[in-house]
């Protein structure tokens, strides 16, 4: 097991490792916190990101569960209520759907039902998103319907610094926040500061500077949209790039911001079209600054279709860096 | 290589179980792959005769990747040799596929939202938000312009081209009389500088002004209407007399620094029918005589009211002494006209209990008040300068 060792000289990592640095984090500073989730134990994870947690935190803190979505997300909700600050792995957003009652039902109203005599400090994490050819029911990007629930927030991390600060800052928050980590980021490396730490959660970040179009995005399609942007850069636009980070609430005043000073957007989501979370920033962008606008708002989604197995389809299907420096011309109206 | 979890992307190759020759079935254990969660033997779900291992030991290669050639009992039989096509990998993998770069076909551009056009009528030229709220706002006609964004649309940077290859405008002809909106626009701008930039300070003063009104009263009383002197010369005549002795309060607060005036130039605030407000100087006010200054002040509201002003009357002004006269309120404060530094208001006239040598009496009472600049004054010279003007007021036979 790696030893964290203070300083502030960048190490190597993974997205994975940025996460499970998180998890080890929040487990040693507040002995409240404990992990529950299927297989985060004595196989590490799904995605391997709680690999070596058991061994180092015991059985009661790093919790296997039965293959009962609803159950244990109850549970967590149960133990957040009693004092605990429970992290639940729903190993995937496909599986999430079990436990929608307990999220929707009950974490996100408790609070209010119960009068402000309960809150439910709950951090949910699950991985999110198509791209492993792993099917039609094993590639859902459903976050933009947890972003519609009021009484919870609901989180992106795009970045290594993300993964790795995201965690903390979700734990102190008195009410449940959802992370979603897409499974294409896992394996994503790069430096990160030894003593890399918490993050905000409430602000859009700019990632790119550019003057002529705002590509607005999270999660997984970031790196496709920061793609797009350096191959529309050798073409003579250059395109800003807004991380949202936060899909619930959504940073406004940064994507106008952005918007009103490029005039022109492209919002990509791994979403599926309609009804999607794209919609809802594209529908503010016109209530906030239609007056900015130079042309009509770009969406870059998912097919709307179930996404495909063989992986030229599958690519297809997604929001990928070529739509998106198409989306961006047509946006400039150029072909 | 195969998929050994849904986050693999790519195994290291340790051990080859078998070796080139040797027959396998379903299910047999042919090799060791590394990966993130530890050593896992790997099986073949292809039965035949290994030809060729395809991968050194100890490389690291994605997943997908053919690690060795099988000849299936079919293709051994055939005479010709193997096509390549035809060998399995250990596990059916997926066929490496070229990145989504290549993989994913360019959309087609999707084709720009048509643009609405009413039947019948004259079609609307397509023009963005954005380029609309700018030709609104330069007071250009959309019409003269091409577009060059989405399904031609005019955008913002057309409106910007346009704009600055358009001549510039000509001098536009300034009409006769008064224009109250330009009238207005400046007044907004001054009196916005005056409380952004301007420290204001306020005073008021209650005067008695029955001697001013006996005096009026006993003067006006043998002359004709245009002849009489009206209270308001009073106020005017012992302002500019005042000022002549503080003369902190008279002239122009300038690049950091406020610059005394010898002269007395009272402006006299005039509201025009219409809603409008200037204030035009009375030059050397304290100079004039009082009829002078009446009929001096006739002739400025008359041309002011008909919009025949002098440009050095509208620059001038060193105070202005603002009075919203019968039909006012008792007290304004009024907002200094930048760059001066000083405005004195009078309220109307009123009659209030008074105490006049020990006696209650009624009394015309007025309330005179000072915005000063505090950069250039403060409160305690303020004060002198309104209690002055009320001695000045007692005896309006010496002004």
């Amino acid at each position: 097991m790696q030893q964290e060792l203070p300083g502030t000289d960048p190490i190597e990592l993974t997205y994975r490792e940025a996460v499970r640095a998180a998890l080890r984090d929040a487990l040693a500073r507040d002995k409240r916190v404990f992990l529950m989730g299927e297989d985060v134990g004595r196989y590490g994870g799904c995605y391997a990101v709680s690999h070596g947690l058991l061994a180092e935190f015991g059985p009661e803190r790093i919790r296997d569960t039965p293959l009962s979505e609803s159950g244990f997300t109850g549970a967590g909700i149960g133990a957040a209520m009693a004092g605990m600050r429970p992290i639940v792995e729903l190993m995937t957003v496909n599986f999430s759907l079990l436990a929608l009652d307990q999220i929707l039902n009950s974490a996100a109203t408790v609070r209010h039902m119960s009068g402000n005599q309960f809150g439910v400090p709950l951090v949910i994490r699950m991985a999110t998103g198509a791209g492993r050819q792993l099917a039609a029911q094993h590639s859902h990007s459903l976050e933009g319907w947890y972003a519609h629930i009021p009484g919870i927030k609901v989180l992106a991390p795009a970045t290594l610094e993300d993964a790795r600060g995201m965690l903390w800052t979700a734990l102190q928050e008195p009410d449940p926040v959802l992370i979603f980590e897409n499974v294409m980021l896992y394996n994503i490396s790069g430096k990160l500061p030894r003593d890399a730490g918490a993050v905000s959660i409430d602000k859009a970040v700019v990632r790119r500077w550019g003057s002529d179009v705002s590509l607005i995005t999270y999660g997984g399609s970031l790196w496709k949209t920061l793609e797009a942007a350096t191959a529309l850069a050798a073409e003579g636009i250059e395109a800003e790039v807004v991380d949202l980070r936060s899909l619930r609430p959504l940073d406004d005043v940064t994507i106008m911001a952005s918007v009103g000073k490029t005039r022109h957007a492209v919002v990509v989501d791994e979403g599926w079209r309609s009804g999607s979370l794209a919609a809802e920033i594209g529908m503010r962008i016109i209530e906030q600054a239609f007056w900015s606008l130079d042309a009509p708002i770009g969406r870059v989604c998912s097919e709307e279709v179930p996404i495909p197995y063989p992986r030229h389809l599958e690519n297809a299907a997604l929001p990928q860096a070529p739509k998106i420096v198409t989306a961006a011309k047509a946006a400039l109206g150029r072909a | 290589m195969p998929s050994l979890g849904a986050d693999m992307e790519t195994g290291t190759l340790v051990e080859w179980l078998v070796k080139p020759g040797d027959f396998v079935k379903r299910g047999d254990i042919v090799a060791v792959v590394e990966t993130q969660k530890g050593a896992i033997e790997i099986e073949v779900y292809q039965p035949g005769q290994i030809v060729q291992f395809l991968v050194d030991l100890h490389s690291k290669v994605p997943v997908g990747t053919p690690l060795a050639l099988i000849r299936t009992e079919g293709e051994a039989k055939a005479a010709a040799p193997p096509p390549l096509a035809a060998a399995a990998a250990p596990m059916p993998a997926p066929p490496v596929i070229p990145q989504p770069a290549a993989a994913v076909m360019p959309p087609p551009a999707r084709p720009p939202v048509p643009l609405p056009a009413a039947a019948g009528v004259a079609a609307r030229k397509a023009a963005s938000p954005a380029a609309r709220r700018l030709a609104e706002e330069r007071g250009i006609d959309l019409s003269a312009i091409a577009g060059s964004g989405p399904g031609g649309a005019i955008t913002s940077t057309d409106v910007e081209r346009h704009l600055a290859a358009a001549a510039p405008p000509a001098e536009a002809k300034r009409p006769l009389g008064l224009d109250l909106a330009a009238m207005r626009v400046a007044i907004a701008a001054a009196m916005a500088r005056s409380k952004r930039d301007i420290p204001h300070y306020y005073l008021q003063h209650q005067i008695d002004v029955t001697p001013c009104e006996h005096w009026l009263a006993a003067r006006n009383a043998t002359l004709p209407p245009d002849g009489r002197l009206l209270i308001g010369a009073l106020a005017l005549k012992a302002v500019a007399v005042a000022i002549a002795r503080f003369p902190a309060f008279n002239g122009f607060y300038r690049d950091n620094k406020f610059e005394p005036s010898a002269a007395v130039h009272v402006g006299v605030a005039i509201a025009i029918r219409g809603g409008g407000l200037t204030a035009p100087a009375l030059h050397d006010a304290d100079k004039l005589s009082l009829d002078d200054l009446m009929s001096g002040m006739r002739d400025l509201v008359q041309r002011t009211r008909a919009g025949r002003m002098r440009s050095s009357e509208m620059t001038d002004p060193t105070i202005t002494v603002s009075s919203l006269g019968e039909r006012g309120v008792e007290a304004l404060y009024g907002i200094i006209y930048p760059p001066q530094v000083a405005i004195v208001g009078f309220g109307k006239v009123v009659t209030r209990p008074w105490v006049v040598d020990g006696a209650i009496e009624p009394r015309s009472v007025v309330t005179i008040t000072l915005a000063g600049d505090h950069r250039v004054t403060d409160g305690h010279a303020g004060a002198l300068f309104l209690a002055e003007i009320g001695k000045l007021l007692q005896e309006p036979e010496k002004l």
